[in-house]
């Protein structure tokens, strides 16, 4: 029996979802490109991230750590390689990784269906991937990034709010089990 | 054998992804190696997305803009009605100040050498997917004699370089990117240093004296020495200076839209210095001479009557 049943029977009323074929690559997919060209035409979407996002939706609703944090690995190193060669790749591969393996721990113990949980979690998730992004640059890459300010709390919330939203909308693409 | 866990299974899995992200981290420091195949075949499959939703979306802007935006067409053209009797004026005066200063200084014509820079003009088609770096994607690679290294201009000022290029694609460093940076100097003082990114809208200028005299509203251009820019290009306008010890802190407002890029031009020569004496004549004003050959240099500020830089 696979580790997803062994927690649905541990923890029996959260339910793990199940999407339809493709639609997490295809999301993922979207994502990332609209995440390398969106901002050309309007500069202020760069303060959305639509990857961490999906990481974390997909994280909570699979509920799977093995499969979150393969799911946030492969989505972070899609978004090193375009990001240029000025980002090493591993940069936001490790951040997704451990937002992954996060997002779907938490999935697995608690009820994240609602709104009000969903805005906080991904407030949470948000700061802690900034700060796995910092700890990088200082401790790996030897590289001066300043820690937390306002513009990052404005950009926690308006990731809160907006993926609230985006995960009402994505919602949408679970199968009917 | 001893059976594994399920918790333990993917807290071993998270520990082994993590540990190989760190060694490819750590090959690309030691080696200075940029993982160039993965980035390629990312690149490969997302740009052709990106090429068509450029395409769609400009094409949405123009049926848009074409159509349903005309209210205030009628008033605008009234503008700039008035606008070019307003230009034309002033081309008529500078036509003739030119003309002056030609036979005053001998100066060559370099509308004729501004023929032999060779420039490709390329669209953005894309961004950064992150906000670690600043560099936008264009629609011109290989195939159209992009290299590393080239400078990347717009008719407002410098814009970066490129720092990757594929066959159909090619990825430009903008100047505000904490790695991005352009040799430049002070218009009116002739001060040189390193102008560079921090990641914000606002580039700084390094290495400034405390003692040298900076104003605010001062202009920054280029000055060649980095061998990827021609002199005389703006790179900005000094909008704050604090002082420091030893060096001031400078900060500049990119003359270029740096954040709302669409079309860019390439400069397909890394050999500015040829392109810059071309410019260099004696009792000539280089940069004014400059200014009128380059394409680049349309809005340039008007330089002091000075031969050559700062040694």
């Amino acid at each position: 029996m696979n580790e997803t049943y062994e927690l649905r029977s541990a923890e029996s009323h959260i339910e793990v979802h199940k999407f339809y074929p493709g639609a997490i690559g295809g999301v993922a997919i979207v994502a990332l490109v609209l995440q390398a060209m969106v901002p050309v035409y309007f500069p202020g979407f760069r303060i959305l991230d639509l990857p961490l996002l999906l990481t974390i939706y997909f994280g909570l609703s699979r509920r799977n750590p093995s499969t979150g944090l393969l799911l946030g690995m492969v989505i972070g190193l899609l978004q090193d390689s375009l990001s240029g060669p000025t980002v090493p790749l591993g940069y936001y591969g490790i951040a997704k990784t451990c937002i992954g393996y996060l997002a779907s721990s938490i999935g697995a113990r608690l009820d994240t269906e609602h709104p009000a949980a969903r805005l906080a979690l991904i407030m949470g998730f948000f700061v802690t991937h900034q700060a796995i992004l910092v700890l990088i640059r200082r401790l790996l890459l030897a590289q001066p990034e300043r820690w937390f300010d306002v513009r990052l709390a404005i950009a926690a919330t308006v990731n809160a709010v907006l993926g609230t939203v985006l995960f009402l909308v994505l919602d949408r693409l679970r199968r009917n089990s | 054998m001893v059976a594994i866990p399920s918790r333990h299974k993917s807290l071993a899995l998270l520990a082994a992804v993590l540990i190989a992200q760190l060694l490819l981290l750590a090959v690309q420091i030691k080696r200075d190696s940029r993982g160039r195949l993965i980035r390629v075949w990312a690149v490969t499959a997302v740009s052709p997305f990106e090429r068509s939703g450029a395409w769609g979306l400009g094409k949405i802007g123009g049926v848009w803009n074409h159509y349903f935006a005309l209210t205030s067409t009628s008033r605008e053209n009234e503008a700039l009605r008035v606008e070019n009797d307003s230009l034309k004026l002033t081309i008529s005066q500078l036509q003739s100040k030119a003309a002056e200063a030609d036979r005053l200084s001998a100066l060559l014509n370099f509308r004729h050498s501004q023929t032999k820079v060779p420039m490709v003009t390329a669209r953005v088609i894309g961004a950064s997917a992150g906000t670690a770096s600043r560099i936008v994607e264009i629609d011109r690679g290989e195939r159209d004699g992009i290299r590393r290294n080239l400078a990347v201009i717009t008719p407002d000022g410098a814009v970066g370089k490129v720092i990757e290029v594929y066959r159909d694609t090619a990825q430009v460093l903008l100047l505000t990117d904490k790695e991005g940076g352009v040799g430049a100097m002070l218009v009116e003082s002739r001060i040189q240093g390193p102008v560079g990114g921090t990641g914000e809208p606002l580039l700084t200028m390094k290495y400034v004296a405390t003692d040298d005299k900076v104003n605010v509203g001062e202009k920054v251009v280029t000055s060649g020495m980095d061998k990827i820019f021609p002199r005389d290009i703006p790179v900005g306008t000094v909008q704050e200076v604090k002082p420091g010890n030893p060096f001031k802190q400078i900060w500049l407002r990119p003359a270029a839209r740096l954040e709302r890029l669409e079309e860019v031009i390439i400069l397909l020569t890394q050999e500015s210095v040829d392109f810059t004496k071309e410019s260099e004549t004696p009792a000539t004003p280089a940069s004014t001479s400059s200014t009128a050959t380059n394409p680049a240099n349309a809005s340039a500020p008007t330089a002091p009557a000075v031969n050559g830089e700062k040694p």
